[in-house]
């Protein structure tokens, strides 16, 4: 018990709380870029255009079948090799984004691909455009679909970038190995903590994927 | 890159093996965890639905990475060594088992309630009921989102890298720091992955459009 | 058939792609850029650290710096090069990670723990040596473990860190016994008090910091190699690396490296700080 209570001092939970920040900046803002591309890409694959739609494809099969720790590796030694020189959080930033994108990519086309072919024929022949009824008609719909599976994805995201310690992302899981690393008392307080702080946010976003889904439904 | 399998190429293959047999072992048993659970979830019984519902959310919103090494850290410190391939294993089966709930209760959610009433009407009791009539249904509607569970599981047991399981990422690891090849022993790596995953999804995307 | 063939276009067109990426990728390994020039006009050395070694370089959770002796060998390097406005910023590395790191441009230069070996004078180029360490092993008080020798069993399993020349080492002394890498010195550790290895192989100065902070463990057996530390630079920086090495013979004249070397090591037990300036 006083393990506990000397682990949870101040000291630590303010750096441990560091490390949260950092691991909820580079999921906030990996999921916000991982969306839009994943849209793109996703939409891309759904109009099936010539050539384009293939390579695409292909591209997105070859991520979502790598794991991630590889993409993270590419991203922080690989990519300097072209003159990108990105520092981990950027770096866990690009590989979350690429990784993540692939997999929205899929559940979007597949999301897009359950809407009722009928409603785009239907808003077509009100004498919307193509993308008009993409747009207002047919994405909306999907989307009601689709949240609770893009959610659970993002969930995915923020629990993955603990993968990150690997190339030394200051994140959370990395700051409570730094604290356990001085002091093996700390060892089972600070796993707990990690529990419980990974739990707390993860379990907040699938709490808001409900709600969100009775409100559009 | 010719030459790293050329000088690796046992190691590669030992750590290609032991990715395989981490992922099938962790598939098999959370296959069976994951199956209790979801029956525990559509039982009526609440304190059953309980449990199975705890247990689904606290390890689908834990990372794997926490999972494993708290089997690999803490619990020798407490009860009995835990080498990193098990560590690795054990973390993998609770981590997926949670996900695997959740695809089989659905499974056996969009089985047609009518099945159920008719065998009970039949005189099977609840579990017979579910044995054999309910569960071999649902599987057969599962089997794709498992197949992609196990593409998963080949993907995250790279997790073992962090606990020396000796899988094929930490041999790229290793490989990667000898001969400080960076780029072509992660591009080796990844292609091995490739090798198991890419015919893996074709295959389950062409088991999904059979059952459309 | 159709289906054959498309599968088999896939996989070259696989092939074709990671053929040109790696083509490219080891291109570009050497730039040609001058570290020591772009140094001067930033005024800072960017110097990849450790973090999670006890005496070398350890993060402090209060203030969240790192402090150690590598660092402040860093410092005094940078002052001493730059002038008194120099700075010296850290990034934290592994020393899985440091070499890409450095090989990439991400750093300038690595001061951490690193040991000058003829295999890593292929990848880059080292300083004259700043520390002398010598590699040895730590175990759990009342082992029947004394040294070297004695692991070198069929069975036995011993904890290292990936990419630390330690592995290496310790494999040509003892082949019998199984090396487990870890991911840094922390890990190390816990996985040693976890019972996952017999014993954790590293150089004395590092394992002497892990002990004086553990009191159940030792560092036993003497040292079976010598580790001369040097600072690492990418290849093709000669410049770079003789002012690094005018600044620590600088610094070696006048008392500043002694003064160092001695507010970290001077109390340490068992460790002969004189052996390890030489």
């Amino acid at each position: 018990m006083q393990n506990f209570i000397n682990a949870y001092s101040w000291v630590n939970i303010h750096y441990l709380l560091e490390g949260l920040w950092i691991t909820l900046e580079v999921s906030a803002v990996s999921i916000v870029f991982s969306y839009i591309l994943g849209a793109i890409l996703g939409l891309i694959r759904y109009i099936n255009v010539k050539y384009l739609s293939a390579i695409v494809g292909f591209v997105i099969d070859l991520i979502r079948n790598l794991p991630l720790l590889l993409i993270i590796f590419f991203t922080y030694f690989g990519l300097p090799n072209i003159g990108i020189r990105l520092n981990p959080i950027w770096s866990s930033i690009l590989a979350m984004t690429i990784f993540e994108s692939a997999m929205l990519a899929e559940i979007i086309r597949s999301g897009i691909g359950a809407v009722d072919p009928g409603q785009m024929e239907g808003a077509r022949a009100n004498g919307l455009t193509y993308w008009q009824a993409m747009w207002h008609i047919v994405l909306p719909q999907a989307q009601k679909k689709m949240i609770p599976t893009i959610v659970s994805q993002f969930i995915s995201l923020i629990k993955d970038t603990s993968l990150a310690t690997i190339i030394v992302l200051p994140d959370l899981m990395y700051h409570a190995q730094i604290i356990y690393g001085q002091n093996s008392n700390y060892i089972l307080p600070m796993f707990v903590a990690l529990a419980v702080m990974y739990f707390v946010v993860c379990y907040m976003l699938s709490i808001l994927s409900h709600y969100l889904e009775k409100r559009l439904a | 890159m010719i030459s790293i399998v050329a000088n690796h190429w046992q190691d590669l293959l030992y750590g290609l093996g032991q990715t395989l047999l981490c992922s099938i072992l962790a598939l098999f048993f959370s296959l069976i965890i994951g199956s209790l659970f979801a029956i525990f979830e559509v039982v009526p019984n609440k304190f059953l639905r309980i449990i199975a519902r705890v247990y689904i959310e606290i390890f689908r919103n834990i990372p794997l990475l926490v999972i494993t090494m708290f089997f690999y850290v803490v619990v020798p410190m407490f009860f009995v060594k835990v080498n990193g391939f098990t560590a690795g294993t054990i973390g993998l089966t609770i981590y997926t088992s949670a996900f695997i709930a959740e695809t089989v209760r659905s499974g056996i959610q969009s089985v047609d309630p009518g099945q159920m009433e008719g065998a009970r009407a039949n005189g099977m009791t609840f579990s017979q009921a579910m044995r054999y009539v309910v569960l071999p249904q649902a599987f057969k509607i599962v089997i794709p989102p498992l197949g992609n569970q196990f593409i998963n599981l080949v993907k995250n047991s790279s997790v073992l890298a962090f606990v020396a399981g000796f899988d094929l990422m930490y041999q790229g690891n290793t490989i990667a720091s000898t001969t400080f090849d960076t780029l072509n022993s992660y591009f080796v790596v990844g292609i091995l992955y490739l090798v198991i995953t890419m015919p893996l999804s074709y295959y389950m995307r062409y088991l999904e459009k059979r059952l459309d | 058939m159709k289906k054959i063939i498309r599968y088999l276009g896939l996989l070259t067109s696989l092939c074709a792609l990671v053929m040109i990426l790696s083509s490219c990728g080891s291109k570009a390994a050497t730039s040609n850029e001058s570290v020591l020039k772009t140094a001067e006009s930033n005024n800072t050395i960017v110097w990849g650290v450790k973090a999670d070694t006890k005496l070398f370089g350890l993060m402090d959770v209060k203030d969240s710096k790192i402090k150690g002796f590598d660092v402040d060998m860093a410092r005094a390097i940078t002052k001493q090069m730059l002038g008194p406005s120099g700075k010296a910023s850290f990034i934290q590395v592994s020393s899985q990670t440091r070499i890409p790191l450095l090989k990439n441009g991400n750093i300038d230069a690595i001061i951490a723990t690193m040991t000058i070996t003829p295999a890593r004078e292929k990848a880059v180029d080292f300083s004259d040596h700043y520390f002398n360490a010598g590699q040895s092993l730590m175990v759990k008080k009342g082992s029947p473990i004394k040294n070297v020798k004695d692991l070198d069993k069929k069975g036995t399993q011993v904890l290292a860190v990936t990419g630390a020349n330690s592995v290496a080492n310790f494999q040509k002394v003892a082949p019998k016994a199984k090396v487990l890498e870890l991911q840094d010195y922390a890990q190390a550790l816990q996985a040693l008090k976890s019972g996952q290895g017999e014993a954790l192989t590293t150089d004395n100065g590092i394992l002497l910091g892990m002990a004086a902070q553990n009191p159940g463990y030792q560092v036993v057996g003497g040292t079976f190699t010598k580790e001369p530390y040097g600072i690492a630079v990418n290849k093709g920086q000669k410049p770079f690396v003789n002012k690094i090495n005018q600044a620590l013979q600088q610094l070696r004249e006048n008392g500043e490296y002694d003064r160092i070397v001695k507010k970290w090591f001077g109390n340490i037990a068992g460790f002969n700080y004189k052996e390890a300036e030489k």
